[in-house]
C-alpha cells in the first residue's frame, strides 16, 4: 500500500534521512521505533509532504512525493502529528469535523461512532479543544483524521505523556481501526505496545533503517535493541 | 447634549467605516505574519473604481461592482505576488507590499490624474436623514453606517456560523495540520487576502465620496489603519473592532473641543500658568495625532495591544 524508497529528508538544513526504504501492506499496522533524534517523526512529515524531501513515495502505486500535503491527504493518507495540533478555540465537535475532507461524500467514520469509541469526546463535545486533558486530545485528534476516511494513517508517538490507562485505550482504538481495514504506520516509544500491536516493525538509526522484521524478530535480536533502541 | 450626540454618531461612523479598512488587515496579519502596507492601496482603488463605474453605469452598479473588483485584484497580488515574495522571508514580503502601495499611487495618478476626481454622493442619498436639536445628521451618513454594520454581522456570521469560516478560523491556527488534513490552505489564503481586500475596497466606495478622492487618500489614511491594528492587537478582530470604534469616537469629539492644554489641567485642579505655545495648542488640533499618541502608549504600556494574543 505504501512503499518508500530511498528516502532523503531535511529538517532545516540539517539531513535527517539517508535513503530510508520501507514499505506497509493493505491492513497492516507497522511500528517505527529508534531513538529520539534518530528520524522517526522526519520520516512521516516526509512521506506527507510536510518535510523537504527527495525519493520515492508510492502510495496505491501512484508517485505521491513532491505532492501538496492537502492532495497527499485527498489521495487517502491520514496525519495525526506528535504534538497534537488540537485547534484550540474550536469546539471538539468543529475540531471533529474539520477532519471531514468532502462533506458530501461520507466516509466509513462518523461523529457518532467516534462518539461510540470515545464516549469522553461525547461529553465534551462542545468545550473549546485546547482545555481537553493530553489524554482527550489525543483521542481527538486520532479521531479528526479518522473522519477524513483514510486508508492508511500516520500516527506519530500517540501514547506520549499519557497515563497507562489512557495508553491501552489508544493502542486498542489502533487495533479497532485496523479491524476496519485502515493500515498503520505508527512511529511508538513505548518498546512493549509497539511489539504488542505490530505485525512489523523497523528500526531507525542515524537516518537509516538498522532493522526490518516481526516483533518476534526483534524479541530475540538483542544486539539490535540494546544498540539502537535501550537507553 | 447635542454636540455629545452628533459626534456620537458621527464618531461612530467613522469608527465602523475604519474597521471596515482594518478588519481585512487584521485577518491577513494573523495569516500571514506581515503587515500589509498596501491595504490601504485597496481602499483608494476602490473609491476610483466607484468612480469610474458610477460614470458609466451609475452609483448603484457601481456600488456592487466596485468590492468584488477589488477583491479579484487582491487575490491576483496575493496569488501572483505576496506568494512569490514569501518564499524569501518576510522582508522580501514587507518590501513587495510597500512597492505595491507606491505602484498604487502612481497607476491611478497615470489613469486618472493627479487632482481630486469627482465622485459624489447620489442624489438618491443626499439630504437630511433627521435633525437633532439644531443639527442635521446627512442620509448618506446613516448609509454608511447601515452598510458598514450590515457588512460586518454577514462577515461575523460567516466566520462563526459556516464551514468556510471554521476552515479560516482552524487554518490562522495551525495551517501545517490543515494542509494534512486535506484542506488547502494557500487558497484559502488567498481567499481571505482577497475579502480583505474587497471590504477595503468597499470602504473605499463608500467612503471615496464621503470624503475625497485623490492619490493621496490611501497614504491619508494607511497609517491610521496601522494604529487601529497595534491599538486593537495583533491579529485580533474584536481588538480591531474595538480600537476603531474608540479612535473614531475620540477623534470625533477632539475635532469639536475647542479647549486647550491650561483648560483640561484646570479640570482637574491644576493651575499652568506657562504661555508656551504647547500649553495654549487646543484639543482640536491636537485631533490629528491623537491616534498616534495612543499608538504609543500602548506600545509603551500594553504591548500586545487591547486584545492581541501576542506582542
Amino acid at each position: 500500500m505504501l512503499e518508500v524508497n530511498g528516502l532523503h529528508a531535511f529538517y532545516g538544513k540539517s539531513h535527517v534521512l539517508h535513503g530510508v526504504t520501507l514499505e506497509v501492506g493493505r491492513g497492516e499496522i507497522v511500528s517505527l521505533l529508534g531513538r529520539n533524534g534518530a528520524g522517526r517523526s522526519t520520516a512521516l512529515k516526509a512521506i506527507m509532504g510536510l518535510a523537504r524531501a527527495e525519493g520515492s513515495v508510492k502510495f496505491k502505486g501512484e508517485e505521491i512525493a513532491g505532492m501538496k500535503p492537502h492532495q497527499i491527504a485527498w489521495r487517502g493518507l491520514g496525519y495525526v502529528p506528535e504534538d497534537r495540533a488540537v485547534f484550540p478555540d474550536l469546539t471538539v465537535r468543529q475540531n471533529l469535523l474539520l477532519g471531514v475532507k468532502d462533506p458530501k461524500a461520507p466516509g466509513r467514520f462518523r461523529l457518532e461512532e467516534m462518539f461510540a469509541l470515545f464516549p469522553r469526546l461525547e461529553e465534551r463535545a462542545l468545550v473549546p479543544g485546547g482545555v481537553l486533558s493530553g489524554g482527550e486530545q489525543q483521542m481527538l485528534t486520532l479521531c479528526r483524521t479518522m473522519m477524513g476516511n483514510p486508508d492508511l494513517v500516520l500516527v506519530d508517538e500517540p501514547t506520549e505523556g499519557l497515563a497507562p490507562l489512557t495508553v491501552a485505550q489508544v493502542a486498542q482504538f489502533l487495533l479497532e481501526i485496523q479491524k476496519r481495514g485502515v493500515s498503520i504506520l505508527l512511529v511508538e516509544q513505548k518498546l512493549a505496545i509497539a511489539l504488542d500491536i505490530s505485525q512489523r516493525l523497523y528500526v531507525l538509526g542515524h537516518g537509516r533503517v538498522v532493522f526490518g522484521g516481526t516483533p518476534a524478530a526483534l524479541r530475540e535480536n538483542a544486539a539490535v535493541r540494546k544498540e539502537w533502541l535501550e537507553v | 447634549m447635542e454636540f455629545t450626540l452628533i459626534s456620537l454618531l458621527n464618531g461612530v461612523t467613522y469608527g465602523l467605516l475604519l474597521f471596515m479598512l482594518c478588519g481585512g488587515l487584521t485577518l491577513i496579519f494573523s495569516m500571514m505574519g506581515i503587515l500589509n502596507f498596501a491595504h490601504a492601496s485597496f481602499y483608494m482603488l476602490g473609491a476610483y473604481l466607484a468612480f469610474q463605474l458610477s460614470a458609466w453605469l451609475g452609483f448603484w452598479p457601481a456600488f456592487f461592482l466596485a468590492p468584488p473588483l477589488v477583491g479579484v485584484a487582491g487575490a491576483l497580488v496575493e496569488r501572483y505576488g505576496l506568494r512569490r515574495a514569501h518564499r524569501h522571508g518576510h522582508v522580501a514580503e514587507l518590501l513587495f507590499t510597500f512597492g505595491l502601495s507606491f505602484l498604487a499611487v502612481e497607476m491611478v495618478q497615470l489613469v486618472w490624474g493627479k487632482a481630486v476626481v469627482d465622485y459624489r454622493v447620489p442624489p438618491s442619498l443626499e439630504g437630511t436623514l433627521f435633525t437633532l436639536y439644531s443639527t442635521s445628521f446627512p442620509v448618506y451618513k446613516g448609509f454608511m453606517m447601515l452598510v458598514s454594520v450590515g457588512m460586518l454581522a454577514l462577515l461575523a456570521a460567516l466566520l462563526a456560523y459556516t464551514r468556510t469560516g471554521l476552515i479560516i478560523k482552524a487554518a490562522l491556527s495551525r495551517p501545517d495540520m490543515m494542509q494534512a488534513l486535506g484542506h488547502d490552505v494557500p487558497r484559502i489564503f488567498t481567499l481571505v487576502f482577497a475579502g480583505g481586500a474587497a471590504l477595503a475596497g468597499l470602504a473605499g466606495v463608500i467612503g471615496g465620496n464621503a470624503f475625497v478622492t485623490e492619490p493621496g487618500m490611501a497614504a491619508a489614511v494607511g497609517p491610521i489603519v496601522f494604529v487601529v491594528v497595534v491599538v486593537g492587537g495583533l491579529g485580533s478582530l474584536l481588538g480591531a473592532f474595538v480600537a476603531s470604534l474608540l479612535i473614531g469616537i475620540l477623534q470625533t469629539f477632539m475635532v469639536g473641543w475647542d479647549y486647550s492644554i491650561i483648560d483640561v489641567a484646570r479640570l482637574f485642579g491644576m493651575q499652568l500658568h506657562s504661555t508656551s505655545a504647547l500649553t495654549r495648542l487646543s484639543l482640536t488640533q491636537l485631533a490629528p495625532i491623537m491616534p498616534y499618541l495612543l499608538m504609543v502608549a500602548i506600545l509603551i504600556f500594553r504591548p500586545r495591544g487591547l486584545m492581541g494574543a501576542r506582542s
